[in-house]
């Protein structure tokens, strides 16, 4: 952060006004929080299905 | 057939456990990709092309992701409440599975707002928070959001769990009229509302198209997550039943 760190658009962009902290923060808990509760609803769904796999398979088998 | 008599069965069928899990299950994919370019027109549209505030510069970037989680948590908890109280009257076990699927992506908005509030107040008000009425209404947002996720995981039984927290659901919805009138209730640091004047909102186009697309987007994400774990819900109530035993042998 600074001044001096204008030349460069990109870095412009980055520095934020000096803004930086609080505004890429906010935006990388948001991201990070959102994406934990993907991350867990999908994982759920999947070891569910293969624990229900294995419940079904094994019940079709004790019955033959 | 009556117009009405259509209506039920087509909410018969919406209800029914198997419909609803393959319908779902087709919408995922489509809700997905519609969720993140929405995110990514309101994120490039609030990071870069939105010109920075004339009074808080580059900082007030941060609207294009507070302001959809705060209104997100209030939206989530609405329909976490209208479920509840569809369960509470009529017993549709599906209104139970949405109220139950929403509630820790709800939290997690309301924590995502008090957080990103928190860190646009340092700057601009100079500090992280105040006891005022709009952050503290949001604060006993979260703990009811966190009390009905202990009450369901605390009761074994899922009717008797689903009830008592269903009542608390009800019961903590007097706070959503509470906090979105706070601002204009009790004076406070917090800005008023700018969008929801529709008629003349106090806000321009470059600010609002990002803006609204980011509501979207969050309003999208929690349709995602709801479809995911209420499909997951389903199976797990319906284990034994024949769909499903069909469902994960063919896979």
């Amino acid at each position: 952060m600074g001044e001096g760190t204008g030349d460069i658009p990109m870095m412009e962009f980055l520095n934020m006004g000096g803004y930086a902290g609080y505004v890429w923060s906010s935006y990388g808990i948001v991201v990070l929080v959102l994406y934990l509760n993907m991350f867990f609803s999908r994982r759920r769904h999947q070891a569910l299905l293969r624990r229900l796999k294995r419940l079904h398979n094994s019940t079709d088998n004790n019955e033959s | 057939m009556s117009k009405v008599d259509k209506l039920w069965l087509w909410f018969h069928r919406m209800a029914s456990p198997a419909y609803f899990y393959n319908i779902a299950g087709r919408l995922l994919p489509w809700i997905a990709v519609a969720t993140i370019i929405l995110m990514l027109v309101g994120s490039v549209g609030g990071l870069v092309y939105a010109p920075a505030d004339y009074q808080q510069g580059d900082g007030f970037r941060i609207i294009y992701v507070h302001v959809p989680s705060a209104w997100m948590s209030m939206f989530v908890y609405m329909v976490m409440a209208v479920n509840s109280a569809i369960f509470l009257i009529w017993h549709i076990k599906l209104s139970d599975i949405v109220a139950r699927s929403s509630a820790v992506i709800g939290a997690s908005f309301t924590f995502l707002a008090l957080v990103t509030g928190s860190i646009w107040g340092k700057p601009m008000w100079g500090t992280w928070w105040i006891w005022d009425a709009r952050l503290t209404s949001e604060l006993i947002l979260l703990f009811l959001y966190l009390g009905y996720i202990g009450l369901r995981s605390a009761i074994d039984d899922r009717r008797v769990a689903g009830r008592a927290a269903g009542i608390l659901a009800l019961v903590g919805a007097i706070n959503i009229p509470i906090i979105h009138y706070s601002v204009v209730w009790w004076n406070t640091l917090h800005q008023p509302a700018s969008v929801s004047k529709l008629d003349n909102p106090s806000i321009e186009l470059s600010m609002l198209i990002p803006l609204l697309s980011m509501a979207l987007a969050f309003k999208l994400f929690y349709l995602f997550i709801v479809l995911v774990n209420s499909r997951s819900e389903l199976l797990e109530q319906e284990k034994r039943s024949q769909w499903v035993k069909e469902l994960v042998t063919s896979q």
